[in-house]
Protein backbone atom coordinates (compact mmCIF):
# COMPACT_ATOMS: atom_id res chain seq x y z
CA UNK A 1 0.00 0.00 0.00
CA UNK A 2 1.12 3.49 -0.52
CA UNK A 3 1.97 6.08 1.86
CA UNK A 4 2.79 10.25 2.19
CA UNK A 5 6.32 10.37 4.36
CA UNK A 6 7.01 13.86 5.61
CA UNK A 7 10.37 14.92 6.26
CA UNK A 8 11.47 18.20 8.60
CA UNK A 9 14.26 20.31 9.43
CA UNK A 10 17.03 18.43 9.09
CA UNK A 11 15.47 15.02 8.29
CA UNK A 12 14.58 16.51 5.46
CA UNK A 13 18.22 18.30 3.85
CA UNK A 14 19.59 14.89 4.39
CA UNK A 15 16.77 13.21 2.44
CA UNK A 16 16.65 15.50 -0.05
CA UNK A 17 12.78 16.20 -0.10
CA UNK A 18 10.25 17.02 2.66
CA UNK A 19 7.74 14.85 1.08
CA UNK A 20 8.27 10.98 -0.12
CA UNK A 21 5.00 8.30 -1.57
CA UNK A 22 6.28 4.71 -0.49
CA UNK A 23 4.92 1.56 -1.43
CA UNK A 24 4.73 -0.51 2.26
CA UNK A 25 3.76 -3.68 3.08
CA UNK A 26 0.55 -4.03 4.57
CA UNK A 27 -0.13 -4.18 7.72
CA UNK A 28 2.22 -1.59 8.55
CA UNK A 29 2.98 0.14 11.73
CA UNK A 30 4.70 3.62 11.66
CA UNK A 31 7.91 1.61 13.15
CA UNK A 32 7.94 -0.47 9.62
CA UNK A 33 8.00 2.85 7.11
CA UNK A 34 10.76 3.91 8.85
CA UNK A 35 12.77 0.74 8.64
CA UNK A 36 12.09 1.03 4.98
CA UNK A 37 13.27 4.36 5.08
CA UNK A 38 16.30 4.20 6.82
CA UNK A 39 17.24 1.15 4.61
CA UNK A 40 16.87 3.49 1.92
CA UNK A 41 18.58 6.25 3.42
CA UNK A 42 20.83 5.26 6.39
CA UNK A 43 21.75 8.72 7.60
CA UNK A 44 18.37 9.09 8.62
CA UNK A 45 19.26 6.14 11.62
CA UNK A 46 20.97 9.11 13.83
CA UNK A 47 17.43 10.48 14.59
CA UNK A 48 16.11 7.03 15.75
CA UNK A 49 16.33 7.82 19.50
CA UNK A 50 15.53 11.65 19.52
CA UNK A 51 12.29 11.84 16.88
CA UNK A 52 8.94 11.75 17.43
CA UNK A 53 6.35 10.82 14.76
CA UNK A 54 2.89 12.03 13.70
CA UNK A 55 0.16 10.22 11.36
CA UNK A 56 -2.11 12.50 9.86
CA UNK A 57 -0.58 15.51 11.68
CA UNK A 58 -1.87 14.09 14.80
CA UNK A 59 0.88 12.90 17.00
CA UNK A 60 1.58 8.80 17.85
CA UNK A 61 3.80 5.89 18.48
CA UNK A 62 5.85 3.92 16.71
CA UNK A 63 3.45 1.31 16.99
CA UNK A 64 0.75 2.94 15.33
CA UNK A 65 -1.09 1.35 12.60
CA UNK A 66 -0.72 2.93 8.95
CA UNK A 67 -3.35 2.54 6.19
CA UNK A 68 -3.98 3.23 2.80
CA UNK A 69 -3.32 6.53 1.84
CA UNK A 70 -1.37 8.15 5.60
CA UNK A 71 0.41 10.47 5.50
CA UNK A 72 3.52 9.96 8.16
CA UNK A 73 5.98 12.61 9.74
CA UNK A 74 9.19 12.58 10.99
CA UNK A 75 9.94 15.37 13.52
CA UNK A 76 13.54 15.56 14.62
CA UNK A 77 13.68 17.67 18.19
CA UNK A 78 11.98 20.50 17.99
CA UNK A 79 13.47 24.19 18.26
CA UNK A 80 10.24 26.21 18.22
CA UNK A 81 9.68 29.97 20.00
CA UNK B 1 -8.04 36.86 13.70
CA UNK B 2 -7.85 33.32 15.36
CA UNK B 3 -6.86 32.85 18.85
CA UNK B 4 -3.95 30.49 17.40
CA UNK B 5 -1.98 30.71 14.17
CA UNK B 6 0.85 29.41 12.54
CA UNK B 7 1.67 31.95 10.03
CA UNK B 8 4.45 33.64 7.30
CA UNK B 9 3.19 37.04 8.01
CA UNK B 10 4.39 39.52 10.56
CA UNK B 11 2.87 39.10 13.83
CA UNK B 12 0.32 41.60 15.11
CA UNK B 13 0.47 41.68 19.19
CA UNK B 14 -2.61 44.45 19.58
CA UNK B 15 -4.59 42.75 17.22
CA UNK B 16 -3.75 39.27 18.92
CA UNK B 17 -4.63 41.49 22.52
CA UNK B 18 -8.23 43.09 21.29
CA UNK B 19 -9.38 39.51 19.91
CA UNK B 20 -8.40 37.95 23.15
CA UNK B 21 -9.97 40.11 25.25
CA UNK B 22 -12.92 41.58 23.15
CA UNK B 23 -15.11 38.58 24.52
CA UNK B 24 -14.97 39.93 28.02
CA UNK B 25 -15.01 42.85 30.54
CA UNK B 26 -14.41 40.17 33.46
CA UNK B 27 -10.58 40.78 33.04
CA UNK B 28 -8.25 42.74 35.58
CA UNK B 29 -5.24 41.83 33.62
CA UNK B 30 -3.08 40.88 30.48
CA UNK B 31 0.26 39.65 30.60
CA UNK B 32 2.04 39.08 26.70
CA UNK B 33 4.83 37.35 25.83
CA UNK B 34 7.03 38.18 22.58
CA UNK B 35 9.97 36.36 21.12
CA UNK B 36 12.60 38.02 19.07
CA UNK B 37 15.22 36.55 16.61
CA UNK B 38 18.27 37.56 18.70
CA UNK B 39 21.58 38.63 17.10
CA UNK B 40 23.90 36.25 19.03
CA UNK B 41 23.96 32.39 19.70
CA UNK B 42 26.23 30.09 21.28
CA UNK B 43 28.99 32.24 20.20
CA UNK B 44 27.28 32.81 16.83
CA UNK B 45 26.98 35.80 14.89
CA UNK B 46 23.22 35.60 13.56
CA UNK B 47 22.90 36.66 9.99
CA UNK B 48 18.73 35.37 9.80
CA UNK B 49 16.63 32.59 11.00
CA UNK B 50 14.48 30.95 8.68
CA UNK B 51 11.18 28.49 10.90
CA UNK B 52 10.10 25.94 9.14
CA UNK B 53 6.51 23.81 10.79
CA UNK B 54 4.71 20.80 10.24
CA UNK B 55 1.57 23.45 9.86
CA UNK B 56 -1.90 21.45 10.67
CA UNK B 57 0.21 19.80 13.97
CA UNK B 58 1.82 22.72 15.06
CA UNK B 59 -2.01 24.04 14.96
CA UNK B 60 -3.28 21.60 17.04
CA UNK B 61 -0.25 21.59 19.40
CA UNK B 62 -0.92 25.03 20.32
CA UNK B 63 -4.55 24.77 20.66
CA UNK B 64 -3.67 21.40 22.99
CA UNK B 65 -1.00 23.96 25.43
CA UNK B 66 -3.60 26.32 25.86
CA UNK B 67 -6.16 23.72 26.52
CA UNK B 68 -3.44 22.84 29.49
CA UNK B 69 -2.87 25.87 30.75
CA UNK B 70 -6.48 26.62 31.42
CA UNK B 71 -6.90 23.30 33.32
CA UNK B 72 -4.38 24.94 35.93
CA UNK B 73 -5.25 28.62 35.58
CA UNK B 74 -9.29 28.47 34.54
CA UNK B 75 -10.15 31.31 34.60
CA UNK B 76 -7.46 32.71 31.48
CA UNK B 77 -7.85 33.02 27.86
CA UNK B 78 -4.78 32.71 25.99
CA UNK B 79 -3.99 33.47 22.24
CA UNK B 80 -0.64 32.44 20.18
CA UNK B 81 0.65 33.09 17.06
CA UNK B 82 4.14 31.62 15.80
CA UNK B 83 5.80 33.15 12.63
CA UNK B 84 7.41 31.03 9.63
CA UNK B 85 9.74 31.57 7.01
CA UNK B 86 12.34 34.33 6.59
CA UNK B 87 12.85 36.43 9.69
CA UNK B 88 15.76 39.19 10.29
CA UNK B 89 17.18 40.21 13.54
CA UNK B 90 14.67 41.69 15.98
CA UNK B 91 11.74 40.80 14.23
CA UNK B 92 8.99 38.12 16.51
CA UNK B 93 9.12 34.51 16.06
CA UNK B 94 6.05 34.35 18.85
CA UNK B 95 3.25 36.21 20.30
CA UNK B 96 1.62 35.18 23.21
CA UNK B 97 -1.23 36.89 25.09
CA UNK B 98 -3.15 35.59 28.53
CA UNK B 99 -5.75 37.23 29.93
CA UNK B 100 -7.38 36.84 33.50
CA UNK B 101 -9.51 38.64 36.13
CA UNK B 102 -6.00 38.29 38.10
CA UNK B 103 -2.37 39.24 36.84
CA UNK B 104 -0.45 35.80 38.59
CA UNK B 105 -3.13 33.59 36.35
CA UNK B 106 -2.44 35.66 33.20
CA UNK B 107 1.54 36.11 34.14
CA UNK B 108 1.64 31.99 34.97
CA UNK B 109 -0.66 31.10 31.59
CA UNK B 110 1.78 32.87 29.41
CA UNK B 111 5.18 31.45 30.75
CA UNK B 112 3.68 28.10 30.72
CA UNK B 113 2.57 28.50 27.11
CA UNK B 114 5.64 29.73 25.88
CA UNK B 115 7.40 26.59 27.89
CA UNK B 116 5.07 24.52 26.74
CA UNK B 117 6.38 25.73 22.71
CA UNK B 118 9.59 24.89 23.17
CA UNK B 119 8.84 21.38 24.31
CA UNK B 120 6.54 20.05 21.88
CA UNK B 121 5.58 22.25 19.07
CA UNK B 122 6.96 20.69 15.83
CA UNK B 123 8.61 23.58 14.74
CA UNK B 124 12.45 24.55 14.16
CA UNK B 125 14.80 27.33 13.68
CA UNK B 126 17.55 27.00 10.47
CA UNK B 127 20.27 29.59 11.85
CA UNK B 128 22.17 30.98 9.37
CA UNK B 129 25.24 32.76 10.65
CA UNK B 130 28.51 34.50 9.65
CA UNK B 131 30.10 31.49 8.01
CA UNK B 132 27.41 28.46 7.79
CA UNK B 133 24.03 27.06 8.97
CA UNK B 134 22.87 24.90 11.19
CA UNK B 135 19.20 23.59 11.94
CA UNK B 136 18.82 24.17 16.06
CA UNK B 137 17.99 20.93 17.62
CA UNK B 138 15.86 21.08 21.25
CA UNK B 139 13.60 18.83 22.98
CA UNK B 140 12.14 15.09 21.72
CA UNK B 141 8.56 16.05 21.25
CA UNK B 142 6.48 14.27 23.43
CA UNK B 143 2.79 16.06 24.35
CA UNK B 144 2.13 12.48 26.74
CA UNK B 145 5.67 13.73 29.05
CA UNK B 146 4.27 14.37 32.36
CA UNK B 147 7.64 15.10 33.46
CA UNK B 148 7.92 17.76 31.26
CA UNK B 149 4.95 19.39 31.57
CA UNK B 150 5.17 19.48 35.32
CA UNK B 151 8.46 21.56 34.71
CA UNK B 152 6.71 24.02 32.76
CA UNK B 153 4.04 24.45 35.04
CA UNK B 154 7.03 24.46 38.09
CA UNK B 155 8.72 27.38 36.01
CA UNK B 156 5.12 29.32 35.15
CA UNK B 157 5.17 29.30 39.27
CA UNK B 158 7.77 29.96 40.06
Amino acid sequence: MRVTIRLFARLRDLAGSGELVRDVTNPATVETVWRSLVDEMPDLRAYERTMSVAVNADYAKMSAKVHEGDEVAFLPPVSGG
Amino acid sequence: MPAVAVTSDPLDLQGLIEEISRTSTADGAIASFVGLVREENQGRQVSYLEYEAYEPLAVRALQLIIDEARETWTDTRIGVHHRTGRLELGEASIIIVAASPHRAHAFAACRYTIERVKQIVPIWKHEHFEGGDVWLEGATADPGDEAARETARRIACA
